[in-house]
This record gives C-alpha cells, structure tokens and sequence, in this order.
C-alpha cells in the first residue's frame, strides 16, 4: 500500500448545499462510528467533490439480474442473500480458494473515496464508496507473472435474482481488466458507501469501482475472480462489440454509435438540468499512462 | 353479444371531446410528477419515456379500431381522430422533451439525427405523421376525397417506425419493446386476409 491516491477537484465541482450539508452529518456519524480514523486526510482532499444523496446514490441503479428498469433494483434486490459471502479466487494465483468477505476484510484497511461515476448511457453521480484497494487484495493471494488479465463474475443466483429468468445478458455477468489497471491505485474493491454497508441494489456486498471506465466495468456483488493470461469475454462486449468495448474508458470523443459521450448530465438536478462536458478518463488523468501508445478509438 | 351492444350504444352517447380531454391529461401530470420528484432521482429520461410510451400506445390503439370493427363488431371509429391526434401530441411532446431537456445542444441534435439511426427512424415516424395531423379535420376528408384514405395508411409506417425506434433504443435483449412490435405486426397483418379475399372476388366477378 505504497501509492495513496489524493483528489484534484475544486469547489468549482460544487453541487447544492443540502447535499454538501449531508456530508457534514456524514462525517459526525462516521467519527461516531469510530470509521473516522481512517478518513482525515484523504477526506480533506477528497471535500472539493460533493456527493450525490444516498437516495440518489441507491434509487437508480443499473443492475440487470434485478430488473432491467432503473428503479427495478431498489424493488427486488433486497432478496439477495449477502452473508456469509465468499469469494472464488482461482486461476494463476499462488493461493488459490474460498475466501471469506470476513476473512478478507480482516486483512484490508478500509477507506472512503468519493469518486465520480459516469455510466455509458451519459449520466453521472458522484459517491462517497467504502472499501479498500483491489491490488491489496491481489498481493494478499499471489499474482503469478504469467498473469495478465483479471476477471470478474457476479453471482449467479436464478432464486434471487429474478432479471436472470430473461435472457437480457449471457449470465453470470462477467467483467475484466488488464493487470496493471486493476492493480492501480485508483481501482477499488467497494464494500459499502456513504459509512454504511453496501446495498443491495448497489452490489452488495462488495463490488469493483474502476472510476475512469463508464459504469457497467464496474461488476456487483463479486462471487469469483480469476487471473488468466488472455483477455477475459466480458458480458456487454459479448452481448454487442460494436457498442461495448473491453476497455470502455470514459472518453468525450468516442460515440456510444446510438449517442454522443460529449457531455453527461449530473444525477439530481431535476427537470432542468444542465449537461456538462465529459472528461477524458472521467477526470482521472493518472491513469493516463496505462493507455501510453494505445490507439483508444480502436481499443475502445 | 348484449354486453357488446351496449357498449357501442354507450359509444354513440359519449361525446369525443372527453377522449381528448381524457387523453390530454397525463402529460401535464407527468412534468407535474418531473418536477416535484415523482418521476425519480432522473426525470428528463423518465419524462421522456412516459410521452414516447403514450404516443406508442395511441398509436397501436388506432390501429385496433378497423380489426375491432371488422372482427368483433365493436364500434368505436368516431373515437379514431382523436385517439390519432392525441398520438401526434404525444410524439410531439416526446420530440420537445428530447430537443430542449434532453440533448439541449442544437448542433448535437442535428448530428443525432443523421448519425444515430434509431433517432433517423423516431424522426421519420414523426415527419410522416405531420401531413396526416394536418389533415385530421372533416374539411380535408372531403377536399381529399379517396386520396385521404391512401393518404393515411401512412398511419402503417409510422407505427413500424415507432415500435422499431424503441426496439432499437434498447439496451441488450429486451421483451417489452419487441412485444409491441409484435402487436403492431399483428394488428397491421389482421388487415390483409380481407383484402386479398376481396381480390379474389372481383377476379371472380370479372
């Protein structure tokens, strides 16, 4: 845990005061909570990026096994079983096996990043998520150097979820990065936001944010993860190439081919909300490096 | 069969001017619904949803009416105007809400339109329904003559045009957008069988 990650944003990012009030509650509840410990010195920096409510944050949601429409989890993933919860890690991993999210977070020091969120079909949020580095968790199994890619499966539960009843997606739903984009310091294993266990209809109970890629990288509800040394099928790559890249890197001049990503329009601003430009790597611009001598219109 | 009767009895009394009135209100209740919150944390999209979703099924109800007639002999066709001018007003709000909520950028909306084909497709359904709105008045039948019935068959298109605009706005593979293409495909081949067997006939005839 060598590189800490600061935020770079100004009050120029600001959003209404009532949501930056909520914040403040937030942190006396967090400090009550005695979560407080870990949170002073990123949480300064990290004050400039004013988050979406936590209604906001859980009442909208993309989660396809619940339902495909945007308040369809909310409604139904409260059947989502979340503990005991256990995750497969396999493949070329020096300690393959069933780990247990208790075993897991015993081992992992758990911090509050607000991160922006910008879905593929050109909304954002911003949210304040919980959770711990993903390469920490990548040393505490062994990655073994013929390992290239990383890949991620929800959990495939047709009982309790009923969006798995239709053939939406190839299910389970799979999703993958490069090794060196998941051991960067930016990608997060979340396991809850705003201080309070994940929800359901988030992911819970543990799920990846990768911040500069649109939303759907970011997998719910992680059930196994494998390394491998070839690129993973990812789900909407599959289920339509031309619109859903491996990569799918938050960028203002590739097309969605049905829509422009030029702009994106904040969650939360009501009927008249203004769109705002989107930026390259959703903002993140230290990731920059990864794509060195990429062409990313042809790696989208 | 009495149930039946009475229903195209009690049809002939009610007034058109209620289908209207009737038909007109939920759109102001949805921006009302927008902007107090009741549409969710993203009302435009919702907003916006709710028109299409309306302007869709008015279409498909007009498109009930001549098979309703011909099969089950209910008869609603004084309702038909208004029924296919309320589905104008609704694929017009839908458009609005697009143009000055949604997308908001003018040269981004015309490059939308040319480049992103389910929206080519939402246009052309809205441009061919303009002449038939135009025309939705007695005046016009008659000054039209039999071309006003060709005319507005045009109703077929924009209705295919319509169910496949949203089949084609889905993301991954999803059962209520093609449901409605199927109902439209239903409703529209309902129309064919009769027509043939009237070819037929004439042949015969001749």
């Amino acid at each position: 845990m060598s590189r800490r990650w600061t935020n770079d944003l100004s009050r120029a990012d600001a959003t209404p005061e009532h949501l930056f009030l909520n914040r403040r509650q937030l942190f006396g509840a967090l400090g009550a909570a005695g979560l407080g410990a870990a949170l002073p010195m990123g949480a300064r920096a990290q004050d400039a990026l004013e988050p979406n409510s936590f209604e906001e944050i859980t009442s909208y949601n993309n989660y396809y096994e619940f339902g495909t429409g945007k308040t369809d989890p909310v409604k139904n993933a409260h059947t989502l079983t979340t503990d005991p919860w256990a995750i497969t890690i396999g493949g070329l991993v020096e300690k393959p096996g069933d780990y247990s999210m208790a075993d897991i977070v015993s081992q992992m020091d758990i911090e509050e990043r607000v991160y922006r969120f910008r879905c593929v079909e050109a909304w954002s949020m911003v949210v304040p998520w919980n959770g711990f580095e993903l390469a920490d968790l990548l040393e505490m199994v062994g990655v073994k150097p013929e390992a290239k890619y990383v890949a991620f499966e929800t959990v495939y539960r047709p009982d309790e979820m009923p969006g798995l009843r239709y053939p939406v997606l190839d299910w389970p739903y799979v999703e993958g990065l490069r090794l060196d984009e998941a051991r960067h310091p930016l990608t997060l294993m979340a396991t809850g936001l705003y201080g309070k266990p994940m929800p359901n209809q988030n992911g819970a109970p543990i799920r990846l944010i990768v911040p500069w890629k649109y939303g759907f990288k970011s997998i719910k509800s992680i059930d196994r993860i494998t390394l491998t040394d070839k690129e993973p099928p990812t789900s909407w790559n599959k289920a339509n190439p031309r619109e859903y890249g491996f990569y799918s890197n938050v960028n203002p001049e590739v097309d969605h081919p049905r829509w422009s990503q030029a702009t994106e329009r904040k969650i939360g601003g009501g009927l008249f909300s203004r769109r705002e430009p989107t930026l390259m790597f959703n903002g993140y611009d230290e990731v920059a490096s990864l794509y060195e001598g990429m062409d990313l219109k042809a790696n989208f | 069969m009495l149930a039946r009767d009475a229903f195209n009895r009690f049809a002939r009394r009610v007034p058109t001017w209620i289908v209207y009135v009737a038909l007109a209100l939920p759109a102001p209740w949805f921006v009302y619904l927008g902007a107090t919150g009741g549409l969710g944390v993203e009302p435009i999209k919702a907003l916006e949803h709710e028109l299409g979703q309306w302007a869709l099924w008015l279409l498909i109800a007009g498109l009930t009416i001549t098979p309703l007639r011909r099969y089950a002999s209910i008869n609603v066709l004084k309702f038909r105007r208004a029924i296919g001018l309320m589905a104008f007003y609704y694929v017009t709000l839908h458009l609005l809400v697009w143009l000055v909520l949604d997308v908001q950028v003018l040269s981004q909306i015309w490059a939308d339109i040319v480049k992103r084909p389910y929206i080519t497709i939402g246009m052309a359904a809205f441009v061919l329904m303009l002449p038939l709105a135009a025309t939705s008045n007695n005046w016009s039948i008659r000054k039209l003559g039999p071309r006003w019935r060709q005319l507005h068959k045009a109703t077929y298109a924009v209705a295919i045009l319509g169910a496949l605009h949203f089949v084609m706005l889905a993301k991954g593979f999803l059962l209520e957008p093609l449901f409605y293409m199927a109902v439209v495909i239903v409703l529209l081949a309902l129309r064919w069988p009769q027509r043939r067997r009237k070819t037929v006939n004439r042949e015969r005839a001749a």
